[in-house]
Formats: C-alpha cells, sequence, structure tokens
C-alpha cells in the first residue's frame, strides 16, 4: 500500500536530535548500515518524517530519494508519527470475513482520519494490520495493547471513548 | 582475461572470459533486445527482455548480467526465449498508457520497437486495475508521466550517474513507482534539469517541455521580430531527427530550415561564444593580475550552474559572471542590435536552439534582462525544432545549404567547438595567450584539453607563468573538482565545467538514440569529432579576431570587461537550497 507522508508539524527535541546524531556519527563509516541507522532514528522519533530523513541522508552522505525509497519500501517503517494510541484493526482474512473493514471504516468516521494516519493533536493513530493470530476472537483490534474480540460497529464509540481523555 | 570458447546458436567462438553474453553475442552480430540496460550504469537485469536459453542452465537467464564461461552454449532465438520476451512485453503494456498515436516518442520508442519486432498484437491481453498518476509538469524543462513509465531504471541510473540523484524508486510492488523524495514535485528538490534521464529513457515517461507551440504563434505575428540562434552542437546533431549519419554537419540544410520555418533573422549562437571568449578570457587575466577569486569556473552550462547553486552555494564566487553564449547573444540583440536597426526591444522575439533542457530554465532565471526584456524568450531543444520541421512538411535532407544572416552569425573555429567537452577550454586559451604574450600563437590546437575524458588537466607556461586548467564534464567529475576547490588544494586558474558527460553533444536536449546506440557507439565522440573538423575548416580560429566581435566592441560595449559589457553580458547567481 502506497505510504501517507505525515502533515502533522514536525516537533523533535534536541535531545532525541542528539541522540540521532551520535547514532549517524556511530554509523556513517558505512553506507550500507543505511537501514540500522533508520530504525534507530524510528525508535527515536516513534517515525521517518522529512526533517529526520534529511539528518540521515546528510550524515551518512547518501542522496534524500536513496533513503525516502528505502523508508518507502519496507513496511516497519513509518512516515506518520504513531498517535498516544495507536489503534490497529486486523484485516486478516478471518477478521475481512467477519467485517473488519466495517469496523475500520467506522473507527476512521469517528476519529476522523484515513488508515496510516495520525489525529493532528497526535492523541489516536489508525492502522489496518494482517493476521494478529487471534481469529477466534474475529473481528478483532488493538489499542496499544488492549485487545478488542468480536466486535460489531455499534460498539465502536464506546470503546473510543474510553481513550478521549 | 583470458578467453573462453562458446557456441552462440550453434556458431562457435572465442570471447574474453567474463564478458556478459549480450556483449559476446555482438560478435557475432546478435543484437540482443534491453529494455534497462546502460553499460556500467544500470546492469541491472530487471527488465527480462534480454533472456536467453544457456544449455543446462535451469530456466532463462538474463544476458545483460550473465557472464560466459568455457564451454558455455547459447541460444538466443528459440521459441521459448522468443514467447519469454512476448509475454514480457504484454504485461509491461498491461500497465502502460498506450497513447502511441500521440505520444512524443512514437517512431523512437523502444517499447514500441520491440512489440513491433515481437509480434505483440493483443495488447490488452493482460488489462486489469491499473495506477493512475499526475503529470509532473511542474519544471521548467520537462515533463514526467509515471503512466508511461515502465520501470527500467534507466533514468535513475542517469541521476545517479550525475551525482544528483533527485528521483528514484519509491514504495514496492504494484505501487512501485519513480519519483522525488516525499513524492515531491521536481521543481520542489534539487534537480539541475540536465534532462539526462530524458535522452535515457525508453519510452514517453520524461520528455522536454513542448515550447514549439509559442515559437509558432511569436511567427505568425506580424508585429513580433523573431530571430532564431543555434548553439554550436545543434549543427552536427538536427540530422540525426532525419535519419542521417551521427556526426554530420547539417549547418547549411539547419539554416535553410529554419528560413523556411518563416524567423525573421537566422543567427548563430556561435556568434555570442564568441562575444563570451572575448569577456571570459578577460574576466580570467583580470582575476590573474587582480588577486580575484581563482580557480574562475566557466558559467555557459545552466545544468552545471544550477548544479553549483543547489550543491556548493559557498562556492559561487568562483563562477564566471559572464552569461551563457545564449543569454548573451539574446542580450546583445536586444540591446546593440535593436538600437542599431531601430527595432523596439519589445517586440524581438529571440529563441534559441539548444542541446540542453537546462536552457529553458535558464531562460527564467533572474538578473537575465539586459534591456528590460528577458534576453532569450524561448529555448527549443534540438528535438523541438526536428519535430518543427517535419510538421512543417520540410523535406529536410534535400534542402539547399545556406548562410546564416549577418552579423550575428559570423564566428570562429574557437567558437564551434563549445559543443563539446573542452573546447570552451580551448577557445579561452586561443585568446587568453595571445592576450599573456602579446605574440600571435602559432599551434592553435591544444589537444591536451580535447577528448571525452571526464577530468582533463593541462598545465601551460604563458609569459613566464604556470597557467594550471580543468576540463570536467559530467556532474559526478564536477563534483570531484569541486571538493577539490572547497579544500583549496586545486591549483588551477581555470576550470571548465559542462553539467552533461561529453559536453553538450551529448546534452539532454538532443536527438533520441536508443540504448544500444549509447551503450556500443561512441556517440559523444563522434559529434564532436564533426564540430573539430568544421573548426579546423574555419578561416578564423580566434574568438577575438572575429570581425564581427570587434565591431560590437567599436560601436558598443568599448572594451571587454568595460561598464556596458558588465550591464550587458554579465549576470550574478542565487544560492538555492539542497532540500525545500
Amino acid at each position: 500500500m502506497l505510504k501517507k507522508v505525515s502533515k502533522i508539524p514536525f516537533s523533535g527535541s534536541p535531545e532525541q536530535e542528539a541522540r540521532l546524531k551520535e547514532i549517524i556519527a556511530e554509523n556513517c563509516h558505512d553506507k550500507s548500515l543505511l537501514m540500522h541507522v533508520m530504525q534507530q532514528a524510528q525508535n527515536i522519533y516513534g517515525y521517518l518524517p522529512f526533517e529526520v530523513q534529511v539528518m540521515i541522508a546528510d550524515g551518512m552522505d547518501i542522496p534524500l530519494e536513496k533513503v525516502y525509497g528505502v523508508s518507502t519500501f519496507y513496511a516497519q517503517f513509518n512516515l506518520t508519527p504513531k498517535g498516544k494510541f495507536n489503534i490497529s484493526v486486523c484485516l486478516g482474512t478471518a477478521c475481512y470475513v467477519k467485517g473488519s473493514k466495517a469496523v475500520l471504516d467506522k473507527i476512521c468516521q469517528v476519529i476522523g482520519i484515513e488508515p496510516g494516519e495520525c489525529t493532528p493533536d497526535r492523541h489516536f493513530s489508525i492502522e489496518a494490520c494482517r493476521c494478529i493470530g487471534a481469529c477466534g476472537l474475529a473481528p478483532v483490534m488493538t489499542i496499544n495493547d488492549d485487545v478488542y474480540g468480536k466486535l460489531t460497529v455499534d460498539q465502536i464509540e464506546g470503546i473510543l471513548q474510553k481513550y478521549k481523555d | 582475461m583470458g578467453m573462453v570458447n562458446i557456441k552462440i546458436n550453434g556458431m562457435p567462438l572465442s570471447v574474453p572470459n567474463g564478458i556478459s553474453i549480450l556483449e559476446a553475442a555482438r560478435y557475432v552480430g546478435i543484437e540482443i533486445p534491453t529494455l534497462c540496460y546502460l553499460k556500467e550504469i544500470n546492469e541491472i537485469g530487471a527488465c527480462r527482455i534480454c533472456v536467453v536459453e544457456v544449455k543446462g542452465a535451469k530456466s532463462l537467464v538474463t544476458a545483460c548480467v550473465y557472464p560466459v564461461n568455457e564451454g558455455m552454449e547459447i541460444f538466443t532465438n528459440t521459441e521459448k526465449v522468443r514467447n519469454s520476451r512476448k509475454l514480457t512485453l504484454e504485461l509491461i503494456l498491461s500497465t502502460h498508457d498506450r497513447k502511441c498515436l500521440s505520444c512524443v516518442r512514437s517512431g523512437s520508442c523502444e517499447l514500441q520497437q520491440l512489440c513491433k519486432e515481437f509480434g505483440v498484437d493483443n495488447e490488452t491481453y493482460f488489462e486489469g486495475e491499473n495506477r493512475h498518476y499526475d503529470f509532473d509538469d511542474s519544471a521548467a524543462h520537462m515533463i514526467r508521466d509515471n503512466n508511461k513509465c515502465i520501470l527500467c531504471r534507466r533514468c535513475v541510473a542517469a541521476c545517479d550517474a550525475q551525482a544528483v540523484s533527485v528521483i528514484g524508486a519509491n514504495a514496492r510492488g504494484f505501487d512501485t513507482h519513480i519519483s522525488s523524495a516525499f513524492d515531491k514535485d521536481l521543481a520542489n528538490v534539487s534537480c539541475i534539469s540536465c534532462g539526462q534521464c530524458i535522452v535515457n529513457c525508453p519510452t514517453g515517461a520524461l520528455s522536454e517541455k513542448d515550447d514549439s507551440p509559442k515559437v509558432l504563434e511569436a511567427i505568425n505575428d506580424p508585429e513580433k521580430f523573431v530571430v532564431v540562434q543555434t548553439a554550436p552542437s545543434i549543427r552536427v546533431t538536427l540530422g540525426e531527427c532525419f535519419g542521417m549519419h551521427l556526426g554530420t554537419n547539417v549547418q547549411g540544410k539547419m539554416v535553410a530550415a529554419l528560413r523556411r520555418l518563416g524567423f525573421d533573422r537566422v543567427f548563430d549562437t556561435d556568434f555570442a561564444a564568441d562575444l563570451t571568449i572575448v569577456e571570459e578570457a578577460n574576466e580570467l587575466l583580470e582575476r590573474i593580475n587582480n588577486g580575484g577569486t581563482l580557480p574562475m569556473i566557466t558559467s555557459c552550462s545552466p545544468g552545471w550552474i544550477k548544479y553549483c547553486e543547489h550543491y556548493y552555494p559557498e562556492q559561487l564566487s568562483h563562477l564566471s559572471t559572464c552569461k551563457s553564449p545564449q543569454q548573451m547573444f539574446g542580450a546583445t540583440i536586444k540591446t546593440w542590435y535593436a538600437e542599431k536597426f531601430g527595432i523596439d526591444p519589445s517586440k524581438i522575439v529571440v529563441v534559441g536552439i539548444m542541446p540542453c533542457t537546462a536552457k529553458k530554465f535558464e531562460t527564467m532565471r533572474d538578473d537575465q534582462s539586459a534591456s528590460g526584456y528577458p534576453d532569450v524568450d524561448i529555448a527549443l531543444t534540438t528535438r523541438e525544432l526536428g519535430r518543427m520541421i517535419e510538421s512543417a512538411g520540410i523535406f529536410f535532407r534535400h534542402l539547399p545549404d545556406e548562410e546564416f544572416d549577418n552579423p550575428l552569425g559570423d564566428a570562429t573555429g574557437a567558437a564551434v567547438i563549445f559543443g563539446t567537452t573542452g573546447g570552451v577550454m580551448e577557445a579561452a586559451l586561443r585568446t587568453a595567450v595571445e592576450r599573456l604574450t602579446g605574440e600571435t600563437l602559432k599551434a592553435l590546437d591544444f589537444t591536451d584539453v580535447r577528448g571525452t575524458k571526464g577530468i582533463k588537466e593541462a598545465t601551460y607556461n604563458v609569459a613566464g607563468m604556470d597557467i594550471k586548467v580543468c576540463v570536467a564534464s559530467g556532474i559526478a567529475n564536477a563534483k570531484k573538482v569541486m571538493d577539490k576547490v572547497k579544500d583549496g588544494t586545486s591549483g588551477y586558474h581555470f576550470i571548465e565545467i559542462m553539467g552533461c558527460p561529453g559536453g553538450c553533444v551529448n546534452g539532454g536536449g538532443q536527438p533520441i538514440q536508443h540504448a544500444v546506440v549509447r551503450n556500443f557507439v561512441d556517440l559523444r565522440g563522434i559529434r564532436a569529432a564533426a564540430l573539430y573538423d568544421a573548426d579546423k575548416d574555419c578561416p578564423v580560429r580566434k574568438s577575438h579576431e572575429n570581425p564581427a566581435i570587434k565591431k560590437v566592441y567599436e560601436e558598443f560595449f568599448g572594451e571587454p570587461g568595460s561598464h556596458k559589457a558588465h550591464e550587458v553580458l554579465h549576470t550574478s547567481y542565487v544560492a538555492r537550497p539542497k532540500y525545500q
């Protein structure tokens, strides 16, 4: 799936930048360590926005386009931040058959963003995921570490309400 | 490297060990088709068109990257091979925007040609879901249409070979597409407009922005006085648009065709190249004598200039302040010529025929309007001119040879070699050395700076002083030289840089030649040789001896480097961000 690039303004701290610069300094001797540096950067920032990719590109002396190419190729790299609460709706076969697409659509409608996006206040983010191995509970979603199974569209507003504050 | 004995389609032959099957096949006159292969810069075996059968191999192998070894038996034209290639073509077509009738590359498209050769007669065979991509026409010089892209990655390789790397493959699987970082438009990344991606694209996914309608509109407007100028290299490449041999000098026919298209005056950018040399040589001597910034670097190539502004913004003082020949020409037409012949400069339309896509960007730069109006209004590439001539029904090959108009059609041999790497340096040396020594040069050929090598160096002892020069073509080479300039370790006095590998003869606006020609024929060398031949035949071979140049200084500019010359013929540069 095409990845969405976040429009939420970048808000990295000087501490985060110092940590990234340190990691780049440790690895910039070898361009093949790019993915390692990108993973570390994602650990620091939670995602890889333009500003972070520019730091990596300049630090590793690799064109920005190559960094972006890697970040859009591998599923584990995020171009949007994760919210305080990350909602993950399973679209694996069992969940899909049991109507998880309708659940996903409902959540998107309630919080007003598309899959792969984050709310401007960074409270919620939402993504569609593949099978999480809880097919017995289909359709299933997780909000951070909480698992919700045997979902119906009607339950969504109530569940989200618990995470509003 | 030892030799190995192999068989190709049953024919025994001995070839160097380790070369690719594709190269080996050429020894027996077999051309294995490819869509992605570019020698040395894109050897990735991605397009699967070059597949061949190798005895004993489990599956078909890609000839472009598979090395030969002793005893290998290769079959290049079996039913299995042909079926595989046909299937690949059908699959490529399934996601290709098949607007062949109106495509700018119709007739020069490598995909179209292969479909014809392999009898692909059902282009909708695998029709299904398709991505739609918006055009990217944000940049001044080109249009990117990913709907016609076949993901061969030749453009990416060309951009990487230029050390610019602003385009690449993004996303994966069915979503894979060529774009810039964060899918920004080309105008919003540090693309230098060189157009090397366009001349390497096998299809119509990348093309120059067609400005020929603007030219026709001006020609059809009776109020406008439309002047055309042709860059040095156009005369040795335009013939290719009409199927003529590489390196044919068609200057006379080109002039005749331009007259028949309806231009009011047909002039030669070479005149302005001479003017550039006189100004640039003067600027160099001033810098040497007065402790100015050295090395001084040439400023004729707008792709190079844009590169320097994006990537070495702190080094801009090294650039000669001379405008490029295209811009000097326009500035001179709209000031001196307009005044002399009593023409209102607002009514003059100056059209440049250029080997270059970056020239389109150059016409829009700031500080390029000496008369108050843009020095040059429209820049066309060689390809656009070729199409204009074709669509006007002009039978180019049968035109008589005609002469440029006077006085801005007068030029020297020094100017004509501007079109190849080392040419500007040689032309400048012919003038600078005479200026420094006050004596007439005996040997005019500075052969050390000739040839298609990426970086050339030479030292000349002139009037008791060692002048150290360097010539670089292709941005990757320019980058190497610039790193030395930045460190202060270069030791050069004068550097010539051209953005495209080999100089303007291999510019991004030159006629399309299929990859097989680009891979195995010395395109740059053949085109350049035609320019050196033209130089040899010129009665005047030193820019400062051009009678028209002498006249324009007498009547208008005064001395080289005068206040007037600075106002009209010189410009300034701006630091541009690397990321936007």
